[in-house]
């Protein structure tokens, strides 16, 4: 879906660039990696995933759109807590990020649960 | 905590602002959302490879400039921190390392830029599916580029100026398809004796639409009826072109109908807004040294109108003037000499504008999507939801709320309010300056309970400066 360019992982084109650092989380239980200096976002569309949330109203897959925090499309859960906009949050090492299944989650759960939607 | 000038945004016009006023002498916060300067035209501009920031173009590298001289100026920097709320006091709320605090400011400088206007079509919501500024923002920030080809859709410099830095970057787009009405460049015409005089802006155009056809992407003109296809995701785009119906693969389509000013934090503070025909957008209303209707708040930018980068930073210049001016910081003839040559400069970056403008207007189509199109993301409304709630009585965006949930989704309208404005101003046959807009709330954007429970107002802050503090005597926080 999306490829890094190269001068990524040459780094010496400014002289002071260190090669990219790996940063490892899981999505879904899934490890993936990304890059310091990426968003979160970003290592997900950069690892293949499109998939971010579920629309609380039809279920319907939605992922990121405008990247830039204004769309909330890119909606996920992080290390337990929901609706966090994967856009704005820089990766970070051991992140344990789970897909958003929002209000539909909440009331196919146990009622009286405390979870967010 | 307590400020003379507070600012919102990091873009060109915040970076100007923000640098202007401190050099000045005034005690300056900049408040942004995201973790460097630039905002998103420069976004990344600090750190980003050499090789990447030639493929970018030299516009892009002129925003080092801008972050390195507000480096310099001595002006506070929050970065990372989420302004969720301002009042006509100028106490500003913001959320920063999970923490919300206030800042009182005497002054306050709103340069929140643009974001890309609404475009609803049936499928813009499978994933896939992007803005164009999407796609630049990976390529900027991220280094990443497409794999296979993304399909660019829609209208406005955007678009070509991404087809030509993905070609750049090795990942030329599958197609270009340009929803211009056929027509629309002879209309716009007349305005290119004054986009003449601006620098630059019309060579570049030129320059890079010579070099899509170079590098063999196909540019379809004058598209209509653009449907993206796919079930989990955008499998491929659709559309009429040239009398028939085209349809191109990709599991990447990013569409782009201009930008428009983000007016969350000037709606919150009901700033007066007037709409603009030849923009397609509400604008707020401003003084000569872009003060707003609401005293001391001043707006520079995209949020102030359109006009780019460049503008951008001279606007930025020209409100921390006017905030020196309110304060009475500056001499009276330095004051209006300064001024003075910067509105120079602002006319002759304008210049284009029009051009532009009329050019890249969104088509008829594109202000009335059909009827089974999901209109607002977040609540999955129909704009034949939104004509039938008009059909009901329903006079405007706010009383849409009520009957529909539009606008009241996560992304508190953002996405959806023009679109809104637009279907319902047609539906009732009034213009969208009547019809108004949402009336925008606090928080701007979702946040935790605890922040809210163990916020920290700026009188109870402890270690915090007197009201009358002089200018350098800055927060303890």
């Amino acid at each position: 879906m999306l490829t890094r360019l190269e001068d990524e992982s040459e780094g010496a084109e400014t002289g002071r660039q260190a090669p990219a650092q790996v940063i490892r989380f899981t999505f879904d239980g899934r490890p993936l990696t990304g890059r310091h200096g990426d968003s979160l976002a970003a290592a997900l569309l950069a690892s293949g995933v499109l998939r971010f949330r579920v629309s609380p109203v039809s279920g319907a897959p939605r992922g990121p759109f405008c990247l830039m925090g204004v769309c909330f499309e890119c909606l996920v859960e992080i290390d337990g807590v929901g609706n966090l906009q994967a856009c704005m949050v820089p990766l970070e090492e051991g992140m344990a990020v789970r897909t958003q299944g929002g209000g539909v989650r909440v009331v196919a759960g146990a009622a009286g649960t405390s979870e967010a939607s | 905590m307590r400020c003379d000038l507070a600012v919102i945004g990091a873009g060109p016009a915040g970076l100007a602002a923000a640098t202007r006023a401190a050099e000045a002498g005034l005690a300056v916060e900049l408040f942004d959302e995201q973790p460097a300067p630039g905002g998103q035209i420069y976004r990344a501009v600090e750190s980003v490879p050499a090789a990447r920031r030639a493929l970018l173009g030299p516009d892009y590298a002129a925003g080092a400039e801008l972050a390195a001289a507000f480096r310099a100026s001595g002006a506070g920097y929050r970065p990372g921190a989420l302004v969720w709320n301002v009042d006509s006091t100028l106490d500003i709320d913001f959320s920063q390392g999970g923490r919300s605090r206030q800042c009182r400011a005497r002054a306050l400088v709103v340069a929140t830029g643009a974001l890309e206007r609404p475009t609803p079509l049936p499928g813009w919501t499978l994933p896939g599916v992007t803005t164009a500024g999407a796609l630049q923002i990976l390529l900027k920030a991220h280094g990443c580029v497409p794999s296979e080809g993304a399909i660019l859709a829609g209208s406005g410099p955007l678009l070509l100026l991404l087809a030509d830095q993905l070609t750049r970057a090795g990942a030329p787009p599958r197609a270009v398809v340009e929803t211009v009405p056929r027509g629309r460049l002879l209309e716009a015409a007349r305005h290119l004796p004054a986009a003449l005089g601006a620098p630059g802006y019309l060579a570049k155009g030129l320059r890079m639409i010579r070099a899509l056809r170079r590098a063999g992407v196909p540019l379809h003109r004058h598209a209509t009826d653009l449907v993206i296809e796919g079930r989990e995701q955008a499998e491929a785009l659709s559309f009429t072109a040239g009398g028939r119906r085209h349809r191109i693969e990709s599991g990447l389509v990013a569409l782009h109908q201009g930008v428009v000013p983000n007016q969350q934090v000037t709606r919150l503070l009901r700033c007066a807004h007037r709409w603009s025909d030849s923009q397609r957008c509400f604008l707020p209303v401003l003084d000569p040294w872009f003060e707003s209707s609401v005293e001391k708040v001043f707006v520079a930018g995209d949020g102030a109108g359109i006009g780019g980068a460049a503008s951008a930073a001279l606007r930025g210049r020209l409100a921390a003037l006017g905030v020196l001016r309110r304060f009475g910081a500056l001499d009276g003839a330095a004051l209006e000499q300064e001024a003075g040559g910067l509105r120079r400069r602002l006319v002759r970056d304008g210049a284009v504008r029009p051009l532009l403008e009329a050019l890249y207007a969104p088509s008829a189509q594109v202000l009335a999507p059909a009827d089974e199109t999901l209109v607002c993301r977040c609540e999955e409304v129909t704009a034949g939801q939104i004509r039938q709630a008009v059909r009901l009585g329903c006079p405007g965006p706010n009383q849409a709320k009520s009957f529909l949930r539009c606008g009241m989704g996560p992304c508190q309208g953002r996405m959806c309010g023009l679109a809104v404005t637009e279907i319902i101003a047609a539906e009732r046959g009034e213009v969208p300056q009547t019809v108004d807009y949402y009336r925008i709330r606090p928080p701007l954007k979702p946040l935790p309970l605890i922040e809210l429970a163990s916020f920290e107002a700026a009188e109870d802050q402890p270690g915090d400066a007197p009201p009358d503090a002089p200018p350098d005597d800055r927060d303890a926080a």
